[in-house]
């Protein structure tokens, strides 16, 4: 016969839970500790993880740079009415260096890399420098914002109209394949016609046109061959409720594929943002793309301010190729059959 | 014992099929009968087996007793209650009442659940069980109940850590915490291996008379259906053609088709293990969208006369007290 409470409840049963506890982590370290070899085993993840790790490390010491420089006072010589400490030399929105230099005339801006200005100046005279760094902060909060927004969609989108088919998957594939066919610059240019585009609109934007777009449709083949598994027909045989199911076995079994999507979803964002500004549609005090505009708008080209170019390009190529990196890297976690062993 | 617990009147399941364009115009529609007509009861306490090939509509049943699909035609009546249209709330408490084991049982545990989330799911579902040590202490007590001891210790592993028929064990615990009274089991040794089988058949036939519980054993293996079920019922493209005790149905087999089944098992004995079987039987099952007409296994029997086409399908009856056939010459081919 089964016995009743055959577990005496109370100071045994918290012994029990304890230990449990601590099994429960001894788990998930051991879960970690494997997926991050499998993750290091390519090592194309781990590049990507540390040019990540350099953006990182690059925007947070912008406002620690800003509070040292802002504590350097100039000698009212070098002041020139403007420059009173060197915060308003390095300001990335503001800036204007006016001192002069080792001939005591004033810099001619653009200038080129120098001691001064390691990655030069733009037409107006601020620091490339100090804007890569500040704008790395902004690059970051749009991209993680603008992917998480989407993929957080696609997942949902994904999970229910496979789990629900019929009328709701058709509606919600219909939409895909109009997104999909959705020319997707042109019509970036006619909404930044519509709206002043900014940098929240932007990411608001990115983020609804991937939820509903290809990575839907991805996902939701990924929810199709998890919904038709033995364990959602025990799921409702022990009577689970529709979102129960989804909620509790669909998506988390399709998580995996969203954080890969997360991955690519910032790169493609930060490449859409790049080239709005580049051409100039975006409203936002800097960015990576709007260097590159102030270059072409003043009328210089790469001949006479290759900085200007070269640089903000290179970061641009940086940023986006570390996360893509990683998410190849998360690709080998997701899909088995692409480890080596 | 005599009590009946479950019983199904004519079920049917009938799928419908994409019409050509001919028929679209007609008006007409196609259907794949899966189950074309079930009937049988089962009594309380009992071990019934559901026994047919692979496409014969057994599955299909076990779903529809568990209303993960909805019956075309037919009723459903369980412990007295017709449980073929229910409201929310019903089905919710039928759902507690009979529980169902599956096939595979590396599919049918989510792979990212513990043992323990998957034993807690349902009673987190049916809010059954105060707080979490009430609940952990009732997934000890069914794991204990399917002899896997000590239970702590599989609390917090996951499926992939188990062997088959440790999983199968506890797909059957987690069967259990609902505390149900009837129980599908699915073709639930089919794929463990050998030398377990007979193992997780005992657990489960200990379980049944602990806890006094009914069991609907689907298999397509007459050898395991002998060894643990009471009554047998043979089904043939989505029909039950022959339904008795198990002794019966094996000792005194009447229907062809029941008759290949049993030639068709093997005998791992010497002298007979290389010697090809010729099994009563011709051809392949039908396809369920096209059944014959008259005794729907007449292209496969090798007895049929014309009387088996030309006349209407037989119906089941009597031969013996308790064995039902479906067979019109079954007296003449002894």
């Amino acid at each position: 016969m089964l016995v009743k409470n055959s577990i005496p409840s109370g100071s045994d049963a918290k012994i029990i839970s304890e230990s449990l506890w601590r099994i429960r982590l001894n788990l998930l370290q051991q879960a970690w500790k494997n997926n991050w070899q499998i993750f290091t085993e390519k090592k194309i993840g781990l590049v990507g993880l540390w040019i990540i790790g350099f953006f990182i490390l690059l925007a947070i010491s912008h406002p620690i740079l800003m509070a040292y420089w802002s504590s350097q006072e100039l000698p009212p010589e070098a002041m020139m009415g403007h420059n009173k400490s060197l915060a308003d030399v390095y300001d990335p929105i503001r800036g204007l260096d006016l001192r002069p230099g080792k001939d005591m005339m004033p810099l001619s801006h653009p200038a080129a890399p120098s001691w001064r200005h390691p990655f030069g100046t733009d037409p107006m005279g601020r620091d490339v420098l100090s804007q890569i760094m500040y704008s790395a902060r902004i690059e970051f909060l749009f991209g993680v914002f603008s992917a998480l927004l989407s993929v957080f969609l696609a997942t949902l989108v994904g999970a229910v109209s496979a789990y629900f088919g019929g009328k709701i998957d058709a509606f919600f594939m219909r939409l895909a394949d109009l997104v999909l066919t959705l020319p997707f610059l042109p019509f970036l240019i006619f909404l930044s016609s519509l709206l002043t585009l900014d940098l929240f609109k932007l990411g608001l934007v990115l983020g609804l046109l991937g939820g509903f777009g290809g990575r839907t449709i991805v996902l939701k083949s990924q929810a199709l061959s998890i919904k038709v598994r033995p364990y959602i027909e025990a799921a409702k045989i022990a009577g689970g409720s529709h979102w129960h199911i989804i909620f509790r076995h669909i998506i988390p079994n399709i998580l995996p594929l969203s954080f890969f999507y997360l991955m690519l979803g910032v790169t493609s964002a930060v490449m859409s943002e790049a080239t709005l500004s580049f051409l100039g549609l975006l409203q936002a005090p800097i960015s990576w793309g709007l260097i590159m505009n102030f270059a072409r708008s003043f009328g210089y080209s790469f001949y006479e301010a290759w900085w200007l170019y070269l640089i903000p390009g290179v970061t641009i190529t940086l940023f986006c190729g570390s996360f893509y990196l990683v998410g190849r890297g998360l690709d080998t976690l997701v899909n088995p059959k692409l480890r080596k062993r | 014992m005599s009590e009946v617990i479950l019983e199904v009147k004519d079920l049917k399941k009938w799928f419908p099929v994409r019409r050509r364009i001919s028929q679209l115009f007609k008006g007409e529609k196609s259907w794949v009968r899966a189950v074309d007509g079930v009937s049988f009861s089962i009594k309380k306490g009992e071990i019934f087996g559901l026994i047919g090939e692979s496409g014969c509509g057994k599955t299909t049943t076990g779903k529809l007793l568990m209303k993960l699909l909805e019956s075309t035609a037919g009723q459903i009546i369980f412990q007295g209650e017709d449980v073929t249209n229910l409201t929310p709330e019903g089905i919710s408490r039928y759902k507690r009442e009979i529980q169902m084991i599956f096939q595979d049982p590396y599919a049918s545990m989510n792979p990212r659940f513990k043992i323990r989330d998957v034993l807690l799911e349902p009673l987190i579902i049916h809010k059954l069980g105060a707080g979490l040590e009430e609940r952990i202490s009732m997934a000890t007590e069914v794991l204990e109940e399917v002899k896997m001891t000590p239970p702590i210790e599989f609390l917090d592993r996951y499926p992939h850590m188990l062997s088959g028929g440790q999983r199968q064990r506890v797909a059957t615990a987690r069967t259990l915490i609902l505390s149900p009274t009837f129980i599908v089991a699915d073709e639930p040794v089919s794929m463990i291996d050998l030398s377990t089988r007979a193992e997780v058949l005992q657990m489960m036939k200990e379980v049944q008379q602990d806890l006094n519980l009914t069991y609907l054993y689907i298999t397509h293996d007459l050898s395991t259906a002998r060894y643990f079920t009471d009554r047998i019922a043979v089904m043939y493209l989505g029909k039950i053609v022959e339904m008795g005790s198990a002794d019966q149905i094996v000792d005194n087999t009447l229907h062809p088709y029941s008759r290949a089944l049993i030639a068709a098992v093997c005998e791992p004995v010497t002298g007979k293990v290389n010697l090809i079987k010729e099994v009563p039987i011709k051809g392949e099952i039908p396809s369920a969208a096209n059944i014959p007409a008259g005794c729907r296994f007449h292209p496969r029997c090798i007895f049929a006369k014309p009387e088996c086409w030309e006349l209407e399908e037989p119906g089941l009856e009597e031969a013996e007290p308790g064995h039902l056939v479906a067979c019109r010459r079954y007296q003449e081919i002894v």
